[in-house]
């Protein structure tokens, strides 16, 4: 397969021979992948499969789960995200995570956006701060609906507003990879096509990792599709490929809507 | 060949198999269409002729009914991998096969214009040979589709050269029997327009042949098939000398 010719961008996140142990459960068998930058790559697959569980490798949010243990080489820009002086903190800054359902702080449009600025100290003075509002708002396309009530509180938004305004909270520390958790598994048809849309655009300055059951939404919006089976890798690669000749049985089983 | 498994959704199965179904309906038509057509032309039945002609009525209504079941699946099952290239696939036979009953139709419409004259020597004989081989085609590429073997398409693609080498030994008889006498000329050119037909229908054939070959594989073969007609050349050699 013609994995390297449609990239856009080199390799962003480099993983190899992952597995993930919850307990006795082998949860992610052997998984290696190389992610390109500045593009948009989707993991699909059955409940269970293990896509979300090698999403939050990617960032590790599973470090804060008891008894999950990581195992190979996962490395950013080349470098081992799970080496002992990576402090997880300053990784997530780079590595910035939206959830399934919105999930806004119970503060302010402005501080919502502001938070991640703040902690990381981004900013030197008010205006600074300002400034990183405002461009993560428009970057994250809800600008114009609430330039003008920024100190309402962020949960007075509709469910798609609070998804875009949880993006613009993501992309307000600079990262380079955006992990997106089913982002859209809440909202309506409407709210859905503002955040496809939204993600095409942030492509262009992202690394964008999404999980998402809907495979017309991994069909719509990934240049690259990864199918998870469980606990394994099962194929990777160009979107279009996958969906049109996938050339695993198992995958064509499950995005033809066959029993796997 | 391999089997297909179910869909959850049992009812993308039953449209898919409603398609297919037609497809083998229309095909099966089209099978008698140049058939009849042929044996019309060869037993100078005028009768038959004009049942052939009715008859290509029922062919176009089934591509418009294929057409109109592709799109509505497109639209509600947004098909992937192996579904979509089936109704991609299917589209496309569709349009062929409609095609290979107009040229049938045609057969029959010059049937009707040539038994007002005599017999111009075993040239309909010949032509009821070219069109059994092309129907023989037909018959195979549409097993190949309903059993979803890309072995036999490939075989039946290959198959068109010899069509193209009887279609070439006949363009030579016509030229023959034209030269001899002047009066054949307007039959012969009737006979010309049909055996052309047949060959053309073989070529459509050949791309029915391509797109099974697509719908199972993925892949259209990129390989130039063999070309056997070489009429575009006839008797510029002459010219020459």
């Amino acid at each position: 397969m013609n994995q390297q010719e449609t990239g856009a961008g080199e390799i962003k996140i480099s993983a190899r021979d992952v597995q993930v142990h919850y307990g006795d459960n082998h949860a992610l068998v052997d998984v290696s992948v190389d992610i390109s930058d500045k593009m948009v790559t989707a993991f699909i697959g059955p409940s269970g499969c293990g896509k979300s569980t090698f999403l939050r490798c990617l960032n590790r949010m599973n470090d804060t789960i008891d008894g999950c243990r990581v195992e190979g080489d996962i490395r950013l820009d080349g470098e081992d995200i799970y080496a002992p002086e990576v402090d997880p903190v300053h990784l997530r800054a780079r590595v910035g995570m939206v959830f399934q359902k919105p999930n806004p702080f119970p503060k302010s449009i402005y501080d919502n956006v502001a938070y991640g600025p703040r902690i990381h100290g981004l900013a030197k003075n008010r205006s600074e701060l300002d400034e990183i509002v405002e461009k993560s708002l428009r970057r994250g396309a809800i600008w114009d609906e609430v330039k003008d009530r920024l100190d309402a509180p962020g949960t007075s938004l509709s469910g798609g507003q609070q998804q875009r305004l949880c993006i613009a909270r993501a992309i307000a520390t600079s990262p380079e990879v955006l992990l997106m958790d089913e982002p859209c598994s809440a909202l309506d048809p409407i709210a859905t096509a503002q955040i496809e849309e939204l993600i095409d655009e942030l492509r262009r300055q992202f690394c964008v990792i999404m999980v998402t059951h809907s495979m017309q939404q991994a069909a719509r919006v990934s240049q690259r599709t990864a199918f998870f089976h469980l606990g394994q890798l099962v194929e990777y690669g160009e979107t279009g490929q996958i969906f049109t000749n996938p050339s695993d049985p198992r995958t064509e089983s499950y995005i033809t809507g066959r029993i796997g | 060949m391999h089997e297909q498994k179910h869909h959850i959704a049992t009812a993308f199965d039953r449209d898919l198999e409603k398609i297919q179904a037609l497809i083998m309906k229309m095909g099966g038509l089209v099978e008698v269409a140049i058939h009849q057509a042929a044996r019309s032309l060869d037993e100078r039945d005028v009768e038959l002729a004009e049942k052939v002609r009715a008859a290509d009525r029922e062919i176009d209504a089934l591509e418009e009914q294929i057409n109109h079941e592709a799109a509505r699946v497109i639209a509600i099952r947004a098909p992937a991998a192996s579904d979509l290239r089936t109704v991609l696939s299917v589209m496309k036979i569709a349009a062929n096969l409609e095609r290979c009953g107009d040229y049938a139709k045609n057969l029959a419409k010059r049937t009707s214009v040539l038994v007002q004259g005599p017999p111009v020597g075993g040239t309909t004989r010949s032509v009821r040979r070219l069109a059994r081989e092309v129907e023989r085609m037909l018959k195979d590429v549409l097993d190949a589709f309903m059993r979803r073997d890309a072995e036999l398409a490939e075989e039946v693609r290959l198959r068109d050269q010899e069509v193209d080498q009887m279609y070439n030994a006949l363009f030579r008889e016509f030229l023959t029997h034209m030269m001899e006498d002047p009066r054949n000329i307007t039959p012969c050119m009737h006979l010309h327009f049909i055996a052309k037909n047949i060959e053309r229908t073989g070529d459509h054939i050949t791309n029915i042949a391509e797109q099974v070959i697509y719908m199972v594989t993925g892949e259209i073969p990129d390989e130039p098939r063999p070309k056997g007609d070489r009429t575009s050349y006839a008797g510029g050699e002459k010219r020459k000398g």
